[in-house]
């Protein structure tokens, strides 16, 4: 009895807290506050008595691997001015991809393809992939697809998404072309999902407007950690990085740092968490 | 890998085959009667072929029988049979198929076949010539045989050569060229009539006319000489290169090879597309299922459109890899479909799949697993080329070379890659290279060192951290002498972005003012 009345109070404190936008900094904080919730969201709402216990769930690296389904559709938002988008979303999908198990008696390599999708207009902004720096594990397998218009782009990320031979897709979109409309968007997550291909999406200089992604960041560079051998020099990445909505996750903040064959995850304390940490104390 | 390429020649085949034709009349012994074989002319009869005995006798191939009849009274006569001789030259020509992939006619007593990659099966070519005589004896034919790289060079050996010559081609011609170099120009396969003049200007070997061609203005001459002579057989400049395979030798396959093709004549001309589109599909489907018999799979398409009013439109199509799935395939052309101007109607479609490679059977998709397994990478990036255009599809590859830009390649995306050495990864390389290296102001303490601040697309940035220089040289092999060399530093900013840098020049290197700072890459 105990027990079903602390959860009560937990899920009724949380819920205002999945509703709430968190509070940012940035200029665009208006839109911010009144973007509306998506269905997928609402959706979750309703059920929120059901799924209390997976959506308490934190995110860390390597969730895919404990039985958790990889999300299919991310969203990264990113300034246009550093390659922090990209670097953030190839981390994440390497970490989903190294940790999604593989079916039973499939031993052979995975050495299926990633496709990368640019907009013309964000290749021009923040280059092309260069083979050299890429990751050891994706350096091979890039196939890299420029396009002309915002609809050739989805074209190219649904085509992508339903193809088998493919590991993950990479897009990288510039601000908020009127193609990627909600119908957009859920159309990609169906697919990805049907397919069970991963979509990462960056999003560079654009507003977190209505979308059907299932998780959605927001990313920027951190000061890299000291490097080992040379203190003066820049170390290995690190994104602060934000996960702001998430269907079966509560929001966040982290530093994540590239660990070379894994990622790395420092949580830092999140004004939702706060208060939330406040409100369980309270109960 | 050169061609390989075996000459036959039966030398007697007309005897050959009447003697095998007529074995019970002569009852178990050889025919060492002497014995020809005439063809009626207006001028009586001549001799076609003649036996070794009549050949003793003093009987040759293209003497009058009557003046033959003078030396030898006894000579024994039947008819000559070209057209039978040359129906059974094509069966041969089929039955040599056991030695290679693929033969030709050589009227009228020859044979060639194309031994590429195949004398291993019979234990090297000297064991494939040994089995080809081995067969041509059972047959009780009499044989000539020669293997090299040209068809030429080949027929060459094989008449007028030492027995079972074996040219190797596999580095150079030079080969070719000293098997060759002995032999009567007759070997270059001339008309009779320049064998003449060759003959005249006192050139008997093949050497001799290539020692002429060799000494720089001498294939000039030899060029006047023949510059009315267009057809092969008349110029021997044209059959020198054939014989050392510098220019190509067309040769007709005895099997021949036809690429796919299926048509649809329409009753009615057809205007719209909804019409089309039917029709299409019902071209696709015949379409895969000739391809599917012959084990095939399409890699380029050609459809088309006769219209009415006498134009042809043709619209093409090129696949990632093999493929004859009808549904592709139409969904590929709807695509290229769409600017068709049908005019007064389309009356007849005709697709043809001029570039075919093998292709397997396979295990269709059963039922709804299809639907959840999604496409193939290939039929994905044959849907992404139609829409997006072949040069929005590429696959990064590397390059050999130190200079950042050049150091990666585009290539088509299902292409193997180009071999390459390994990196030695000493330094860091950004995640992303800029288009073009954007130009920087920068601000710093000494001008030979790294910035303090730069500005870049309007923003000011402190450099927080650095590494470098990593000093790359430009390729003198291959630009200007006025080409500056580049100082590259991995910078992070007061925000963690970390960037990829370089100053183009150094102050007082002689090769234009002050320095100038890019920005080309964009770290992780």
């Amino acid at each position: 009895m105990e027990h079903k009345e602390n959860e009560r109070v937990v899920l009724s404190s949380l819920l205002p807290l999945w509703c709430r936008m968190p509070t940012e900094p940035s200029s665009d904080t208006a839109t911010r506050q009144t973007a509306p919730l998506d269905v997928a969201d609402i959706g979750c709402m309703v059920g929120a008595g059901a799924l209390g216990r997976e959506r308490s769930s934190r995110w860390r690296p390597g969730l895919a691997g404990e039985g958790q389904a990889a999300p299919c559709h991310s969203e990264i938002f990113a300034p246009s001015g550093d390659g922090s988008g990209a670097a953030a979303a190839l981390a994440l999908a390497l970490d989903d991809w190294r940790h999604t198990s593989r079916p039973e008696g499939c031993e052979a390599e995975d050495r299926r393809a990633v496709l990368w999708v640019q907009m013309r207009e964000a290749a021009g902004l923040v280059g092309r992939p260069y083979r050299p720096g890429l990751p050891e594990d994706v350096r091979r397998r890039v196939i890299h697809v420029l396009a002309d218009t915002p609809e050739d782009a989805l074209f190219a990320l649904e085509e992508g998404v339903r193809c088998r031979e493919i590991a993950f897709v990479i897009g990288e979109m510039l601000g908020n072309p009127r193609a990627l409309d909600f119908t957009a968007s859920r159309r990609l997550t169906l697919a990805a999902e049907r397919h069970g291909v991963p979509l990462y999406l960056v999003r560079l200089d654009a507003r977190p407007d209505l979308s059907s992604a299932r998780m959605r960041w927001n990313v920027a560079s951190a000061p890299s950690p000291e490097a080992r051998w040379n203190p003066q020099a820049p170390g290995t990445p690190a994104w602060h990085a934000e996960l702001f909505r998430a269907r079966g996750h509560r929001p966040g903040e982290w530093i994540l740092g590239d660990g070379g064959r894994q990622l790395l995850a420092k949580s830092l304390p999140s004004a939702a968490q706060e208060s939330e940490q406040s409100s369980v104390v309270s109960a | 890998m050169t061609r390989r390429i075996l000459s036959l020649w039966l030398p007697a085949l007309a005897m050959d085959r009447w003697r095998l034709a007529h074995v019970d009349e002569l009852g178990g012994e050889d025919d060492t009667q002497p014995r020809v074989l005439i063809s009626d002319t207006a001028h009586g009869p001549r001799i076609e072929a003649a036996n070794r005995a009549g050949a003793m006798a003093g009987a040759r191939r293209g003497m009058m029988l009557a003046d033959a009849r003078t030396l030898c009274p006894a000579l024994l006569t039947a008819p000559a049979d070209p057209a039978g001789n040359l129906a059974f030259l094509e069966q041969l020509a089929v039955w040599a198929m056991r030695w290679g992939p693929w033969s030709a006619m050589d009227p009228p007593d020859g044979l060639l076949v194309d031994v590429t990659a195949v004398p291993h099966l019979f234990g090297g070519e000297g064991g494939l010539l040994d089995d080809v005589h081995a067969g041509f004896a059972r047959r009780k034919l009499a044989l000539r045989s020669a293997i090299a790289p040209t068809a030429g060079s080949a027929w060459a050996c094989a008449h007028y050569g030492r027995a079972r010559t074996i040219v190797d081609g596999s580095r150079s011609d030079d080969a070719i060229r000293r098997a060759l170099s002995d032999l009567p120009v007759a070997a270059l396969r001339l008309d009779e009539d320049v064998l003449t003049v060759l003959r005249r200007l006192g050139i008997k070997r093949i050497g001799q006319l290539d020692a002429i061609e060799e000494e720089g203005a001498g294939r000039d001459a030899i060029q006047r000489r023949f510059r009315n002579r267009r057809s092969p057989a008349a110029n021997p400049l044209i059959r020198l290169d054939q014989l050392l395979g510098r220019i190509p030798e067309p040769l007709l396959p005895v099997v021949p090879q036809q690429a796919p093709l299926v048509q649809r004549r329409l009753m009615e001309p057809i205007r719209h597309r909804t019409l089309l589109d039917t029709v299409l599909d019902d071209l696709a489907l015949d379409m895969a299922r000739e391809l599917e018999g012959k084990a095939l799979g399409a890699r380029r398409l050609e459809l088309g459109l006769w219209r009415v009013d006498g134009e042809v439109i043709v619209r093409r199509l090129e696949m990632a890899a093999a493929t004859r799935d009808p549904a592709h395939i139409c969904r590929l052309f709807a695509a290229r479909l769409d600017d068709v101007d049908a005019g007064f109607g389309i009356e007849m479609l005709r697709l043809r799949a001029s570039w075919a490679e093998p292709l397997a059977l396979a295990q269709g998709d059963i039922e709804a697993a299809a639907e959840a397994h999604g496409t193939s990478l290939s039929a994905c990036i044959d849907r992404l080329t139609v829409r997006l255009g072949a040069e929005a599809v590429a696959r990064p590859v590397p390059f050999a070379s130190h200079i950042p830009e050049r150091a990666q390649r585009w290539h088509p995306p299902l292409e193997p890659e180009p071999s390459s050495q390994g990196l030695l990864e000493f330094h860091h390389r950004p995640l992303k290279l800029l288009d073009k290296a954007e130009k920087i102001a920068v601000l710093y303490a000494t001008p030979d060192g790294y910035p303090k601040r730069f500005r870049w697309r309007g923003a000011v940035r402190e450099v927080a951290r650095v590494e470098g220089p990593e000093r790359i040289a430009p390729e003198w092999w291959r630009e200007r002498g006025s080409a500056r060399l580049r100082d590259y530093y991995r910078i992070e900013d007061g925000a963690g972005c970390r960037y990829w840098i370089y100053r183009q020049g150094l102050i007082g290197d002689g090769r234009g003012g002050m320095p100038d700072w890019y920005l080309q890459g964009l770290c992780g």
